[in-house]
């Protein structure tokens, strides 16, 4: 094997640019979808148009096309900058590139004609899932191949993370895509009943916990130190809340199966599990916030490391807020109310798009060597987006538990106090303010766009030397 | 054996594994070497500047 003087910034930029890209289309479908609840008209009465089409198209664009670009980009950066190795294959890394992009044009075809396997977060049909565990494979075989022949004896925390997230979602997904094939485009799933039920939760659960939580907390490992200039604030502490993150989340799926047919036993252990969760994730939260202890005045200055630092609050929020709608009772207010809804966004906006807008403003400049062209846009993008999420998951709040308490309703008689569809008419008003949070979070990121465009535009690609043995001590 | 006395065992499995890691990571001894571990992406500097100097191509 010949030894390579650069790294690998290819792969990065590929992915760090398709990032920005995914994300303003998948926002934009959101933007849509939450328009057509305000006004239906929107639907155009065109079929692929339609909300039930395009909702899908819009959580698989959000999670797997903008997050998980973000996530090969940065783990593939912080794997070599960690390891001071090139990735072990420049044609494999390409092979993830273009394979995760047809997957995502595969997608974008099929979910609006209606080509699902109706399986939450999971919809693609059999051909594109051989497609995806193709990737995936050959995905860990360049992480890990990477870990392996590194020059710096310690696996870095961040890389534990990355490793975590990738084992998982491997699992995951090859389980709970099992399917029998009766065409190339539709199939049936290997279980049924509560079963089938039991085993698409353990997906979609742990595709938050491992997906959209261990992934990300792999960034927030690096790119917060890094911003901030300022070493993790307990290692101890992260190798603790690794552990018991990975150890407690893989439980926690049946908390989506409260009240159902699913066995009394697992739908407790689900919700102590839940609870349990709080403990490991606040670890987290702790660790990434007060690494910043001592230059809390970075803060002030830095629009970039706000975004980072922000991210992790509403981290911080939104695991303290699973757990709690967890609880049975809770759960039996909240359920298939829009407070699920609220509390998806102050996830999926708060931590997992701000870490990774954070993220991109410190990853992009260094793969072009050129500075940020405006951190007074980065401060805007800032307070657009931020503002944009209080109203998301304000609205939200207030309709889902408005919601859960009109339906519960009853007279002294025992009938029903309101009919559904009045619950529908008192939604209205706060449907058009989750639409204008909603459009303010996608002004943010097309101003995010403009900026990043204006750092790069003209700018040469830039090969990073690998540092000799000796300087990495 | 029962399901109880399975679940019992595992539980207190667990507990124990969770203290293990817990002790393992708080020991006196590791300190240092988690301090030097912590610091392993300060230590490499990928500044903007820094990188300009590389080799580059069009």
């Amino acid at each position: 094997m010949s030894e390579h003087t650069t790294y690998n910034y290819k792969v990065v930029r590929q992915f760090a640019v398709m990032t920005i890209v995914w994300g303003i289309v998948g926002m934009s479908v959101g933007v849509l979808i939450a328009a057509q609840l305000a006004w239906p008209v929107l639907n155009f009465d065109i079929p692929w148009l339609t909300f039930g089409r395009l909702r899908p198209l819009h959580t698989n664009a959000v999670i797997f096309a903008f997050g998980g670009s973000a996530l090969f980009a940065t783990s593939y950066y912080v794997v070599q900058r960690t390891c001071h190795v090139r990735l072990i294959s420049d044609k494999l890394a390409a092979f993830t590139f273009w394979g995760w992009q047809l997957v995502i044009v595969l997608a974008a075809i099929t979910l609006p004609l209606g080509i699902t396997s109706s399986k939450e977060y999971a919809e693609l049909e059999w051909p594109i899932d051989i497609l995806i565990t193709l990737v995936w494979v050959a995905y860990a075989f360049v992480f890990f191949g990477t870990i392996v022949k590194r020059k710096i004896p310690h696996v870095y925390v961040a890389n534990w993370f990355y490793g975590a997230f990738i084992i998982t979602v491997a699992l995951l997904h090859i389980f709970n895509s099992a399917a029998l094939p009766v065409g190339l485009l539709k199939s049936y799933s290997a279980y049924a009943g509560v079963q089938d039920a039991m085993v698409q939760w353990w997906y979609g659960h742990n595709a938050v916990g491992f997906f959209l939580t261990a992934g990300f907390l792999g960034m927030m490992y690096y790119f917060v130190p890094k911003q901030a200039n300022r070493p993790v604030y307990s290692y101890r502490l992260s190798i603790v809340h690794f552990w018991a993150l990975i150890f407690v989340y893989i439980w926690a799926g049946p908390h989506h199966l409260h009240y159902t047919a699913l066995p009394d036993w697992a739908q407790s252990l689900g919700m102590v599990m839940s609870l349990i969760l709080l403990a490991p994730s606040w670890g987290g939260m702790i660790n990434g916030i007060m690494t910043l202890s001592g230059a809390w005045e970075k803060l002030r200055t830095d629009p970039v490391l706000r975004f980072l630092i922000v991210s992790i609050s509403f981290y911080g929020m939104s695991t303290f807020e699973g757990p709690m709608m967890a609880i049975k009772t809770v759960n039996s207010l909240s359920h298939y109310t829009d407070w699920t809804i609220g509390h998806v966004h102050s996830g999926a906006l708060g931590w997992v798009a701000l870490i990774s807008m954070g993220s991109m403003y410190y990853l992009i400049p260094r793969l072009y060597g050129r500075e940020l062209y405006s951190l007074r846009l980065v401060e805007t993008h800032f307070w657009i987006a931020t503002i944009g999420i209080v109203l998301y998951i304000a609205s939200m709040w207030v309709s889902g538990i408005m919601q859960g308490l009109m339906w519960r309703a009853v007279n002294t008689d025992g009938t029903l106090t309101y009919s559904f569809v009045e619950s529908v008419q008192a939604m209205h008003p706060f449907y058009i303010v989750r639409w204008l949070g909603g459009t303010l979070f996608l002004v943010g990121a097309l101003i995010m766009a403009y900026n990043l465009w204006k750092t790069v535009a003209g700018a040469r690609a830039v090969e990073a030397p690998i540092p000799l043995p000796a300087a990495a001590h | 054996m029962d399901y109880n006395l399975v679940h019992s065992i595992w539980t207190v499995l667990v507990l124990i594994a969770f203290i293990v890691i817990v002790s393992w990571a708080w020991s006196g001894k590791r300190k240092q070497s988690f301090d030097e571990a912590a610091r392993t992406p300060l230590d490499d500097d990928d500044s903007v500047v820094s990188q300009q100097e590389g080799k580059r191509h069009g």
